[in-house]
């Protein structure tokens, strides 16, 4: 095996070089999967057959001249990406023979930069879970310890980058679904400024927080694909009109005097004491590196995980509704009428935890809880967002934990609904507020990875991503890889 | 004691646009089930709606055109509820802050005078699609072709108190909406749909009784004949002690009477909240003014420059500005005669009525204002009498286009030449010396009477082209 494990940005001086040609690598890749998917379930789907279509397209291409940056280098979208002509299932029954007859925009986008597409991940249904269990299709599992989740909602697409499965995977995240799972697998995860990448066909949980970013073994890595994601969009009012930068050549850019905010609220008790530990270091690795620490407070950091239960059901509530057996989806067999249709379709088609959000979002918006709830909801969340601008107008960057914990264990019975929110304690705040945010590889504990999390200012994607670049080149957490059994 | 009806209305118009509110699909009604549709309006997953700003634009001419103010931020909200012909299982629809907002509008009623209606509110939404109970038998279809067509929802503050007053309005309303072109108002074809919301109380009352809403009544006829129904329905439940129940109810006009439907969607929560997909509308003073200059003459203020004007009467200029083709058609005609009466006359009279026997519109029609002008002129300069203008006017009707040439070959200039009537009338007396004694011999009343055949053997002798107010005239001084 040549290819797991490398850089994007490795695997594009291979391929300029001609070192390996994309059939290479995509066989490779798409061999790894066949090879350790069984164990990790981390992948939902794969197209073998157009894969390796694609990767002679891109050789060909690059024999005649095209030398995009991403050309020919092997991927996963994340199964809420709408595929045209592959299944996307959002990891339901609902959607399980669902075939898009449209590509996502980003989808799109990486598709004419030239990678190919190797499957669909893994990810919590619709993508409401922190651990990837609430998948129709399975569980997926950490590389780093097969007993224990790899987080979610972006699991699949965290677990598969961790092993190696493929260089890079997209992801989504609404309340910290790449950063929580980029934490637990450790790898490192983006998650753009609300509008900074399209949000068309790509399937909607919650439309105020949704964002998809990438999701690999670097920020070199994230910077060279955000590059070929972000950008406006006509199919999304949403999107931002604003230009993209270039990432990827702001990433050696000082950092020298750069203030890193550190909330107090972060290292609440919410926090575990190693993973803790582990931050501390990392923060006291950015000081070394010329950033200067600065002690800030975000007082409603509390309010956040209520807050986002009240927005992002609401919001699910109705953005599910289209999922009704009618025109396309899980149909209950032999409905007696329309009420049973409805009824049986959407009982039988959604797992537990999706039915549980839409009826927590139907009853936050019923007229009579609407003012007590979603609309306190909403005032909260400016609140916090408010919070989050003054604090940024002091500080360039605040930096903490991703998640509260490591991977925790499969099944973990112990492990309340609550609790299961309370995964998103730390992420929560950046959707709330729109801002982009990331998570890297910060330090190992107990044998299972730590994240840090980097949120930067609105549209201040360089600033992340050049903290988090210079970081990783003077630690090597990002290099850690996880040992797997290849079954030949 | 006697029961007055209070009523609101809820008019739901077409917008005019090329496509869909939120998709690119077509707006264009009649075609094969499901053929104007595309991801969006079927809501497919990860779909994602873009403002059609053209519909915008048009909820703001009718804004300014009822003289309402513009909501310079509107939002889109998202209405829930399930319904097979509803796709997203939410309509996006405008709830908290809606485009137009509080307005007056002027209704003219037929006798004339001003009824002033107060809109309280128009906001955008999207239609949704219908279910097609015929097309596969035992088994219900939905065709989402007109899922996403823009409609702006037109609320009135419950003003009407009679059956008229609706009518009127609902006729004033579909005259602004074709003058501001911003809808076809076509209510055969679902382009403007009428809820009324009706209650009773007792005259003198100042409460307001318990309501029922009457669902989408699809023609003026059928609007009175339902407020009827609803209104005696109300009247004896009332009378008898009971209470009205709170519900919508459906107008089945072949039997005469009003159905409930769906009543439990009154107890319906639709769970309103800002739809997260769209950005707040912004309209500026400048977008505003832009539209105000564009706007056309409005029936209101044509028809008060009618009746000043041009000298009609208010019975009159109301049923030419009823709509923007008659009225263009109107002073096109009356422009070029320079005779507003007679032009008014006759598009009020033979054509409307040819129109009416015909079913077709003005603009169907083969009659050009110029040639009905022309006739008009040939009216008034003594070529034509009033009798061959029917025969040039139907033969204009028939196709033909050029006043003159018909009277040309018909042969129907009429006789004002005084010589040859002078000859006409000598002869005349000379060959019928009894009944020139007779007249002579008689009183005036009794002359009145006889001159009759005079002017019947004259036209005779013209062939029916003398002029009748110069024959009459000469045959008085020659008789005398």
């Amino acid at each position: 095996m040549t290819s797991s494990f490398q850089t994007v940005a490795s695997l594009r001086s291979k391929l300029a070089n001609r070192d390996v040609s994309s059939v290479e690598l995509t066989r490779d890749a798409l061999a790894r999967i066949s090879d350790l998917n069984p164990e990790l379930n981390a992948v939902i789907s794969s197209s073998e057959e157009n894969a390796m279509k694609a990767a002679t397209q891109a050789d060909e291409a690059r024999e005649k001249g095209n030398d995009s940056p991403l050309l020919g280098i092997p991927m996963l979208h994340k199964d809420i990406f709408c595929t045209q002509g592959l299944p996307t299932t959002c990891a339901s029954k609902m959607l399980a023979n669902f075939v898009a007859p449209y590509d996502a925009t980003v989808v799109r986008r990486l598709d004419d930069a030239g990678m190919i597409t190797l499957g669909k991940s893994n990810m919590d249904e619709f993508a409401m879970g922190s651990s990837n269990e609430t998948s129709y299709f399975g569980a997926c599992k950490n590389p780093w310890d097969t007993s224990r989740v790899p987080g979610g909602s972006s699991g699949g697409s965290a677990s598969a980058v961790a092993a190696g499965l493929a260089p890079l995977a997209t992801g989504t995240d609404t309340g910290g679904s790449i950063r929580q799972p980029a934490a637990l697998c450790g790898i490192t995860g983006l998650k753009p400024t609300y509008g900074r990448v399209s949000r068309y066909g790509m399937i909607a949980f919650a439309s105020s927080m949704d964002q998809a970013g990438p999701m690999a073994r670097t920020a070199e890595d994230c910077a060279l694909v955000l590059e070929a994601m972000a950008g406006a969009d006509p199919l999304d009012s949403t999107c931002a009109d604003q230009s993209v930068p270039r990432y990827s050549s702001h990433l050696t850019d000082t950092i020298e005097g750069m203030r890193v905010g550190v909330p107090k609220e972060f290292f609440s008790s919410d926090l575990n004491s190693d993973v803790a530990a582990a931050i501390e270091a990392s923060l006291a690795e950015l000081e070394g590196m010329g950033a200067k620490l600065v002690d800030v407070s975000l007082p409603s950091t509390s309010l956040g995980v209520s807050t986002y239960y009240i927005i992002a059901p609401a919001e699910a509530s109705a953005n599910l509704s289209r999922y009704d057996g009618v025109r396309y989806g899980y149909r209950c067999e032999n409905p007696v009428d329309l009420q049973d249709l409805y009824l049986r379709s959407r009982s039988e088609g959604f797992g537990d935890e999706v039915k549980r959000r839409i009826l927590v979002g139907a009853f936050t918006l019923s007229a009579a809880s609407y003012d007590e709830y979603f609309m306190k909801a909403q005032q909260v969340r400016r609140l916090i967002a408010q919070e989050y601008d003054d604090v940024l107008s002091q500080v360039d960057v605040i930096a903490g934990p991703s998640a509260p914990n490591t991977a925790f264990a499969l099944n973990d019975s112990s492990k309340s609904i609550t609790d299961m929110y309370m995964e998103d304690v730390f992420t929560i705040g950046a959707n709330l507020a729109g801002l982009p945010a990331m998570s890297i590889p910060a330090g190992l504990v107990g044998g299972l990875p730590v994240g840090m999390q980097l949120i930067g200012r609105r549209f201040g994607e360089v600033d992340i991503l050049k903290l988090a670049h210079q970081f990783q080149q003077r630690t090597t957490w990002h290099n850690l890889t996880p040992t797997l059994e290849e079954r030949h | 004691m006697r029961w007055e009806k209070v009523m609101g209305l809820e008019v739901h118009l077409q917008l005019a646009t090329q496509s869909k509110i939120f998709s690119s699909s077509s707006t264009t009604f009649g075609a094969d089930p499901n053929n104007h549709t595309n991801p969006l309006d079927m809501a497919l997953p990860g779909t994602l709606p873009v403002l059609n700003h053209e519909a915008v634009t048009k909820a703001i001419i009718f804004g300014l055109g009822v003289g309402a103010e513009i909501g310079k931020i509107s939002r889109f909200d998202r209405k829930n509820y399930f319904y097979p012909d509803l796709p997203k299982g939410y309509q996006i629809s405008q709830f908290f802050e809606p485009i137009v907002k509080e307005g007056v509008f002027d209704v003219p009623m037929p006798d004339g005078s001003i009824f002033p209606v107060r809109i309280l509110r128009a906001h955008l939404e999207e239609d949704a699609g219908k279910s097609v109970h015929d097309a596969i038998p035992d088994q219900t279809g939905i065709d989402l072709n007109r899922a996403g067509t823009p409609l702006l929802e037109v609320v009135t503050e419950p003003d009407f108190r009679t059956a008229d007053q609706v009518v009127a309005y609902l006729k004033a309303l579909h005259a602004l909406v074709t003058y501001l072109g911003i809808s076809d108002g076509n209510m055969a074809e679902g382009s403007m749909r009428c809820d009324v919301n009706l209650s009773l109380r007792l005259e003198g009352e100042e409460e307001y009784g318990i309501r029922t809403e009457l669902k989408n009544i699809n023609s003026f006829r059928f609007i009175e004949r339902a407020i009827y129904v609803e209104a005696e329905r109300q009247q004896d439940i009332l009378e008898s002690g009971g209470e009205v129940t709170q519900e919508t109810r459906l107008f089945d006009p072949d039997a005469d009477e009003t159905r409930s439907m769906r009543s439990k969607e009154v107890a319906n929560d639709y769970r309103y909240f800002p739809d997260p997909d769209l950005l707040p509308v912004v309209v500026d003073d400048t977008t505003i003014e832009r539209i105000r200059a564009e706007l056309p003459e409005l029936p209101a203020v044509k028809r008060a420059r009618f009746t000043d004007q041009l000298g009609l009467s208010q019975y009159d200029a109301s049923l030419l500005t009823q709509d923007r083709a008659t009225a263009e058609f109107f002073e096109a005609v009356s422009a070029r005669c320079n005779n507003p009466k007679s032009a008014a006359n006759w598009i009020l009279g033979d054509v409307s009525a040819n129109l009416n026997k015909s079913g077709t519109t003005l603009n169907e029609s083969p009659l050009v204002a110029e040639t009905l002008a022309d006739l008009i002129i040939r009216i008034d300069d003594g070529t034509l009498s009033s009798k061959m203008a029917k025969t040039v006017f139907d033969a204009l009707w028939d196709g033909s286009s050029d006043v003159d040439e018909i009277i040309e070959q018909k042969g129907l200039k009429q006789v004002s030449d005084t010589g040859a009537l002078e000859t006409i009338v000598n002869d005349l007396i000379a060959n019928n010396p009894a009944q020139v004694e007779q007249y002579r011999a008689a009183d005036e009343g009794k002359q009145k009477k006889l001159i009759g055949f005079f002017v019947g053997q004259a036209m005779k002798a013209s062939k029916g082209q003398a002029n009748p107010q110069m024959l009459n005239q000469l045959l008085k001084e020659k008789l005398s």
